[in-house]
């Protein structure tokens, strides 16, 4: 009988043992001894991007040379990458804000998707550094889309336009010239279909692509009225964004797109381009190690890829020179990270990495300031890299403007407008609906 | 070792570490799940206590309805697809030539992962270049359906799938069932002069009936809360003509934002999944037990 109550307690020690070394597990796995500086000054720094290996190659490249050659000059610091793919790794930051567990330096958008993590406290200002060494780096206009109330929650590494990229070859065959107006460009999607040939690749299973066609449609109709639309100073029931719909809605009627595209992923739309299934694939400046840099496309079919702006059209304020775009991620300090400090210094340090190497190297164009006299560049990437200096006005991604929620709806919207699913009224309706709500 | 376990003390001590898991991985996020579902709540900031708004916005949400109607014909399409698995098992647990060979074939979607099977479902249904429009046009289909991208037909094109991915499963556990049964059952009734029909419908159907119910309980519940294949192949789209209850859950909070209603949503599912099961039981209660011998 004397046993019992010993068995009794060596079970419940064992019980006990298990769920407390569960639950400082979990502790620690955020920010305890995994990322922190021990007292042998060792600090670990995770880092959570969105460059892998597979779809961004030369980003990839980029990233892993910039952080050995920073675990090279900080020996102290050992960097801890997780790496995700675009639509996971925004769904994955946002299940970490919910149990705050952000990595110390990730990832984000600007405006309105970074708004909430903004309010909820997650991010770390990062005005110490643009005030102090990286003071004059930044192209004018690039930082001010990461803050929130006069404070800079992340410093943006990529400045991106939209261009419509087009298959020389292509056109050649049928002898098409890149479209300046929107007439010329609707006739070339015509002699196109006509001959059987895809005129645009498009995936718009995720929706943000088809997106970008609506925004320029309402920029050459209706210029600035889509972003005042969503700030609030002007309404969706303006003609211009009513007749921008009507005009995407025209375009799917003359089978413009490739066959599918509501449930192709941006990814599978652009093998129709880069298998030279379609002629014309509209994308950002992202896109362009796949036509300079990257090792794993041919040469051959490089030198086959142009571009052109998106056309006008007959009316007052349409201009070619604006363009959709804007800056695409930057990079974020996790409010909470145990060693702040240590990851600003890494920021800073990706930050001027990134600008002097992602031109020569990965082919995208960095948000800081570069000088491209010495370097021998790709054709393509130098004459975009002046169309961007020329650009009147740059349109940031609609669902970048809007708030989550607004966001939402008008992805949903984007992609029943390309389905015929709505019409042009509609569409504008719920924007309007959705963009009152306020949140 | 009786003695030991009729320790009502020590019985309740060995049931204690797997009643903790169940309460802490389970039972508390149950509860945590209903209870914001009473918030206001984006994820990351503050909550904001509203009550049973969310709840009562569930009941006008044309869309949360129209999915759980798409849920509903899956759930009924897997009933139904229990025929087909039952039909297979049978003729598959008699003599034939190959059964071996074709418990295997059954049994190979069920080793693949939902992400697997759904990369592969891509493939085939690619609207130029998939393996079934190269098919249909090859034998003089003029224009093929973009399977994943019509909205009248999309949500059937994902019922192949699922249906196929769990085929193997259901098989399996009909085929064991079928098995269990004593060769002297079947033998006599040969002897008394049997058709094989007889003995498939009257004898060994009879006799795992109740396994038959655990897997009607099994496939509609599942159905119920079915995620994973949907969110790869078409995330909810086009225009959420795919959307199903569990993935609208997941829109709502991981990607509107609004973690208060993915959360009522998901309270929701889960007591449709009770409910359902209970009637389920319910209606297929059985007085008495078969015993085989």
């Amino acid at each position: 009988m004397r046993k019992k109550p010993i068995a009794m307690l060596l079970t419940l020690t064992l019980i006990l043992a298990v769920f407390l070394s569960g639950c400082s597990n979990s502790g620690s796995d955020g920010e305890g001894e995994a990322s922190g500086s021990g007292s042998d000054g060792k600090v670990t720094l995770k880092f959570m991007h969105l460059w892998p290996a597979g779809s961004s190659a030369q980003q990839n490249k980029l990233v892993n040379e910039i952080i050995k050659q920073y675990q090279t000059d900080h020996p102290n610091v050992t960097i801890k990458q997780e790496v995700l793919e675009n639509e996971q790794y925004k769904n994955k930051l946002k299940i970490l804000s919910a149990s705050n567990e952000l990595p110390d330096v990730g990832v984000t958008w600007a405006a309105g998707f970074l708004e909430p993590y903004v309010k909820g406290n997650l991010f770390a200002p990062l005005d110490d550094l643009l005030s102090g060494s990286l003071e004059g780096k930044f192209i004018a206009g690039t930082t001010e889309a990461y803050a929130v109330d006069g404070k800079t929650y992340a410093l943006p590494i990529e400045l991106n336009i939209s261009p419509i990229y087009y298959n020389k070859d292509i056109f050649a065959k049928y002898n098409l010239q890149p479209p300046a107006t929107y007439d010329e460009f609707l006739n070339v999607v015509k002699t196109l279909t006509d001959n059987g040939v895809v005129p645009i690749a498009l995936g718009n299973k995720d929706r943000w692509t088809g997106s970008l066609w609506y925004m320029y449609l309402a920029n050459r109709l209706g210029g600035d009225a889509l972003e005042k639309a969503i700030n609030g100073t002007g309404k969706f029931d303006d003609p211009a964004l009513i007749q921008a719909a009507a005009e995407v809605q025209k375009l799917v009627d003359m089978n413009a797109f490739n066959k599918g595209y509501n449930g192709l992923s941006n990814d599978e739309g652009k093998s129709e381009f880069m298998n030279e299934k379609a002629a014309m694939y509209l994308m950002g400046t992202w896109e362009l190690p796949n036509y300079t840099t990257n090792p794993d496309v041919p040469q051959e079919f490089k030198d086959k890829i142009g571009f052109f702006k998106f056309p006008t059209m007959d009316v007052g304020k349409s201009d070619i020179n604006s363009w959709v775009g804007g800056p695409g991620v930057g990079l974020f300090v996790a409010q909470n990270s145990k060693v702040k400090d240590e990851a600003q210094k890494f920021v800073q340090y990706f930050v001027e990495k990134w600008g002097e190497s992602s031109v020569t190297e990965a082919g995208v164009i960095p948000a800081t300031k570069v000088d491209t006299a010495e370097v021998k560049l790709p054709q393509l990437y130098t004459d975009l890299l002046n169309e961007l200096n020329q650009a009147s006005s740059l349109t940031l991604f609609a669902d970048v403007q809007m708030k989550p929620t607004a966001a939402q709806v008008h992805l949903d919207m984007i992609q029943a407008l390309f389905g015929k699913a709505v019409t042009p009224e509609e569409f504008v309706k719920n924007h309007q609906e959705a963009i009152d709500k306020g949140n | 070792m009786d003695k030991v376990m009729s320790n009502r003390l020590v019985a309740a001590l060995y049931v204690l570490p797997a009643l903790l898991l169940l309460l802490v991985l389970i039972y508390i996020p149950i509860v945590l799940t209903g209870y914001y579902g009473l918030m206001q709540w984006d994820g990351i900031g503050a909550m904001t206590f509203i009550g049973f708004e969310n709840y009562a916005r569930l009941l006008h949400d044309a869309t949360f309805w129209q999915s759980a109607y798409h849920t509903f014909l899956l759930a009924l399409f897997s009933a139904l697809s229990l025929i087909g698995y039952l039909m297979i098992a049978l003729v598959l647990s008699g003599k034939i030539k190959g059964a071996n060979l074709f418990r295997k074939i059954y049994l190979i979607p069920m080793l693949l992962s939902s992400v697997a099977i759904a990369q592969l479902w891509l493939k085939i249904y690619h609207p130029s270049n998939g393996v079934l429009n190269t098919f249909l046009e090859a034998i003089g289909v003029a224009n093929p359906p973009a399977w994943l991208a019509e909205p009248s037909l999309v949500l059937y094109a994902l019922f192949v799938p699922i249906l196929w991915q769990y085929a193997g499963f259901y098989i399996l556990i009909y085929y064991a069932a079928l098995k269990n049964i004593p060769e002297s059952l079947i033998e006599a009734a040969r002897i008394d002069g049997a058709s094989p029909w007889q003995i498939a419908f009257r004898i060994k159907l009879p006799l795992i009936t109740e396994v038959i119910k655990v897997t009607i309980v099994l496939a509609v519940v599942g159905s119920l809360k079915y995620f994973d294949l949907i969110y790869v192949m078409t995330d909810g789209g086009p225009n959420g003509s795919s959307e199903v209850m569990a993935s609208y859950m997941y829109h709502q909070a991981f990607r509107g934002f609004d973690f208060g209603y993915g959360s009522a949503v998901g309270f929701f599912l889960l007591v449709i999944c009770l409910v359902v099961t209970w009637l389920l039981r319910k209606a297929t209660a059985s007085k008495d037990t078969i015993q085989y011998s």
